[in-house]
């Protein structure tokens, strides 16, 4: 189980994080527009848990602006 | 809760100017990951030549020295030799390296200088406004190339990764693209790899990326990546040309 969170302001919507989810879990939110003037990504509501922390979107984000939470059983060390 | 992925520490906390969809950013992660991973923040010198990477000093918390276009391999070369047990690397992009740099770049890797030379091959000139780049494949359209890159009066693409491994002073020359969260991941080991390689004073270490520049292709992110997988890869074929296992290689 994980949880990612995404820092919105510095967005620019190239959806690589969309495309790279395997759960789907990330949209473009059309509806706001950030101060660069895209619409950026957000994380869906995760009632199920369905996020395992598996770091795909934050691998892919150019900006580099996902950060990824995970419990600690199994947890690899960071940027190993 | 536990972090398992945040902005490495030696990258400064803002905004990339890079257009959406631009692989530069995750180029600027890895060193970043390689320059902690290897402590050598303090340490470490860049050297980005002129194109989209110029504005390194933004981004990444180390030493920076701009160097007049394509010559970035020179000017490292001085600052290796002064200062032997400091990190140096370059960071290129195609028209800088392939184009007018090339000549420093060949004699650099021949003379076996140890530095890092980061290559981002994106097919186009990106700052100037997507003209005709020594890498541009055939067919493709850009700004000085409307109809198309003709072999007859352009010539053909040049793979730089191959021409530099079949040099004796090259100790690392590899490609890597970074259009999947699997290829980010490779690049990373590659990185890693090429600063490891400088730290053991085996030589001169060269990785290429292949990147999208969705702006000068004229193509939306998710497009650039479908034309990095089926137009660039079948011609710049991923993989190591050159490692070396020892320093003594003659």
């Amino acid at each position: 189980m994980g949880k990612i969170v995404i820092h919105h302001e510095g967005c620019k919507g190239c959806r690589y994080c969309v495309d790279s989810c395997p759960r789907e879990l990330i949209y473009i939110n059309t509806e706001q527009i950030n101060i660069l003037g895209y619409n950026p990504a957000h994380v869906k509501d995760d009632p199920e848990k369905a996020c395992v922390g598996c770091s795909l979107c934050a691998e892919v984000c150019p900006d580099v602006l996902i950060e990824v939470y995970r419990e600690k059983k199994g947890a690899k060390k960071e940027h190993a | 809760m536990q972090k398992v992925f945040a902005k490495p520490e030696a990258l400064i906390d803002t905004t990339f100017h890079f257009c959406p969809g631009c692989h530069h950013g995750t180029v600027h992660r890895l060193i970043c990951e390689a320059i902690d991973h290897y402590q050598v923040r303090e340490k470490t010198i860049g050297i980005p030549g002129v194109g989209c990477g110029v504005f390194l000093y933004d981004y990444i918390h180390i030493d920076v020295c701009e160097a007049p276009h394509g010559r970035a391999p020179a000017v490292a070369t001085g600052f290796k030799r002064v200062l032997p047990q400091n990190v140096i690397f370059t960071y290129q992009g195609d028209g800088d390296l392939g184009a007018i740099g090339m000549s420093e770049v060949v004699h650099t890797a021949n003379r076996g200088e140890n530095i890092t030379v980061i290559f981002v091959n994106n097919n186009v000139y990106g700052m100037t406004g997507g003209q005709m780049a020594p890498t541009t494949l055939l067919g493709q359209q850009t700004t000085t190339s409307p109809y198309g890159r003709d072999f007859q009066t352009d010539g053909y693409p040049i793979r730089m990764a191959e021409m530099l491994a079949t040099l004796e002073g090259v100790a690392f020359a590899c490609r890597v693209s970074l259009h999947t969260a699997a290829h980010v991941k490779k690049a990373r080991k590659a990185v890693f790899k090429a600063f490891d390689m400088q730290l053991k004073n085996m030589g001169f270490s060269f990785v290429e990326f292949l990147s999208a520049c969705p702006t000068n292709w004229g193509m939306n992110p998710q497009q650039s990546v479908e034309r990095m997988e089926e137009e660039m890869m079948p011609y710049y074929p991923l993989g190591t040309f050159k490692e070396r296992t020892a320093p003594d290689y003659l």
